[in-house]
């Protein structure tokens, strides 16, 4: 059985994830997700000692095309859908520090 | 009345215009939709240059294909070229696809004519359709209760008659219970019978997509339509799709029928579902077919399971919403920031929250005790349902614990929420078939569906034992 899920935890997955918290949205999440996970408790706590893992309903494996090309996307048309753009590539902030 | 298959037939046979058809359907849909907001966009002009070029095909002497003229709501998580697909997030507002989903390039290919695209859960993600970021759909049958969800607006387009058929995507549930909420046919085909290309991914283990209808003959053709292989989706079954309208008069004599107990004993499961449940399993009874109890033990896991499974899969599907490439943007000065800024923005409550609980299932040190246990209990419903499909043809079961409730009612408790999906979420754990067919109202007078469940591609005697529990309703 895992130990409950504290705030401190909920902030460090917020990071990983990518997402920023308030400091109420913190404590609905910690509530939440810790009864989420209380349900969980009966799969967690369950003896599946040697039982495979599934992580996908068909038996697939090497799903391979025909090595033929064929026409992709318009480059132009993927890349109007961008919020911005420079010399035919997407463009972001600075990746590493501050903008200049 | 198979409104599909008519309006088909007589369009194909120059009886009736498809832009009449279509117009009919414009006015019900002026007529209601600010009471119901089935849709996020109403494609009122494109509908009618379609019909017309479906009118103008059959007065060349072509066929425009068994779905002529028919109109058609896509759920809005349905890429189509050039129309705005939101997936009711703000992170994917005013977002124009480069290309159709599969599933929309089949229908414009057999002749249908799609008159909007519907509201849904921001990202299929949810059991009411009250986490759009558009607002709330309603129920046609009671303005004041949730049609269900994820699939609410494509299942309120249908049941208030705004188009014959619709698109669903359902990754726990999310075309059968909305369909049982809205009176309507709803059905999940096998994972695999209908291709993923273009369906914006949710869970991409569990995500299929299916047809929303108001007969089980309309449903039928609409998925005989969608079905097949597809060379865009890798998890496509390489095979043809399976013929269902012709095998609906075959009736379920002989067929061995399981009552699954384990979901009839479910937690939540109201009594007058119950009693619906068990009426649907006389009807079939007295139609023939050889009605037992049935067991599926490790179905009970299914909800904490699936609550482990889908998120940790949607955290890394979600990783793509970063304002790089397509979507919202909110700008900071570095890229990190950025994308953290944009996400926070364009996320609401349900996707952060279960964008977090995946992050966290899928984490150092607990991905054993989750995501792990997960999976192997996934193997474990996969044993059992094999085991029960030995003994039965099919299995049957209620589709939702209750009739559709009042908006606002479960939005506070999310859990209380997941509780809805307790009988649907087996059968996409397991990649089986199933649907819901309406069976009679419950004592407060909403609908009541009863879920139809078969092993991986067993549609043809699932849409049959549909059929006979339509017709025991008629």
């Amino acid at each position: 059985m895992a130990d409950r899920i504290t705030r401190d935890d909920v902030a460090h997955v917020a990071t990983l994830a990518r997402l920023r918290l308030s400091d109420e949205e913190l404590d609905m999440f910690t509530e939440q997700l810790a009864a989420v996970l209380a349900h969980a408790e009966d799969v967690a706590s369950l003896d599946t000692a040697g039982v495979a893992p599934t992580a996908h309903p068909l038996p697939l494996e090497n799903v391979l095309r025909a090595d033929v090309p064929r026409p992709s996307l318009d480059r132009d048309e993927v890349l109007a859908a961008a919020p911005e753009v420079e010399e035919h590539r997407f463009r972001v902030p600075p990746v590493l520090g501050e903008a200049p | 009345m198979n409104r599909a298959l008519e309006t088909a037939a007589a369009v194909r046979s120059g009886e009736r215009s498809a832009v009449d058809v279509v117009e009919e359907h414009l006015a019900r849909i002026a007529e209601r939709e600010g009471d119901i907001h089935a849709f996020n966009v109403v494609l009122a002009d494109e509908a009618r240059a379609a019909a017309a070029a479906v009118d103008d095909a059959v007065r060349a002497g072509r066929d425009p294909g068994p779905l002529a003229g028919v109109p058609i709501a896509l759920k809005d998580n349905l890429c189509t070229l050039g129309i705005p697909t939101t997936c009711s997030s703000k992170i994917l507002e005013g977002w124009r696809p480069p290309y159709d989903a599969t599933v929309v390039a089949r229908l414009t290919a057999a002749g249908a004519v799609s008159v909007g695209k519907t509201n849904l859960d921001e990202f299929a993600m949810g059991s009411s359709t009250e986490n759009s970021a558009f607002g709330p759909t309603r129920n046609p049958h009671d303005l004041t209760r949730v049609p269900g969800g994820s699939s609410g607006g494509s299942a309120a387009a249908v049941a208030a008659g705004f188009a014959p058929l619709s698109l669903g995507s359902d990754t726990g549930g999310s075309i059968r219970q909305p369909a049982a909420l809205c009176g309507v046919v709803g059905v999940k085909p096998t994972y695999g019978l209908v291709s993923r290309y273009g369906l914006v991914a949710f869970a991409s283990s569990l995500d299929q997509i299916g047809p929303f209808a108001a007969t089980v003959a309309d449903a039928a053709l609409l998925l005989e339509v969608i079905a097949g292989h597809d060379p865009m989706d890798s998890t496509s079954i390489d095979q043809p799709a399976p013929s269902l309208v012709d095998v609906l008069a075959q009736g379920v004599e002989g067929l061995r029928i399981g009552v699954l107990h384990e979901l009839l004993d479910a937690e939540g499961i109201a009594p007058d579902v119950r009693r619906r449940t068990e009426a649907a399993a006389d009807a079939l009874s007295a139609a023939g077919a050889k009605v037992d109890e049935a067991s599926v033990p490790a179905a009970t896991y299914g909800l904490s399971a699936y609550y482990l499974i889908a998120p940790a899969e949607a955290s890394s599907n979600l990783a793509r919403y970063d304002g790089v490439r397509y979507g919202l943007r909110v700008d900071a000065s570095n890229t990190g920031d950025m994308n953290e800024a944009s996400r926070t923005a364009g996320f609401g409550a349900e996707v952060k929250r279960r964008i977090m609980l995946g992050t966290y299932a899928l984490s150092a040190g607990y991905y054993d005790a989750y995501y792990g246990k997960a999976q192997q209990v996934r193997t474990l419903i996969i044993r059992d349902f094999k085991a029960a499909y030995e003994q039965f043809d099919l299995l049957l079961s209620p589709t939702s614990p209750t009739t559709a409730f009042a908006l606002g009612a479960k939005t506070d408790d999310p859990l209380t929420m997941y509780l809805n999906d307790v009988c649907t979420i087996p059968t996409n754990l397991a990649g089986d078939p199933a649907m819901s067919v309406p069976f009679g109202v419950g004592d407060d007078g909403l609908p009541v569906g009863v879920q139809l469940l078969a092993p991986a591609l067993g549609e043809a005697t699932m849409f049959r034992a549909a059929a006979v529990l339509e017709e025991a309703m008629a």
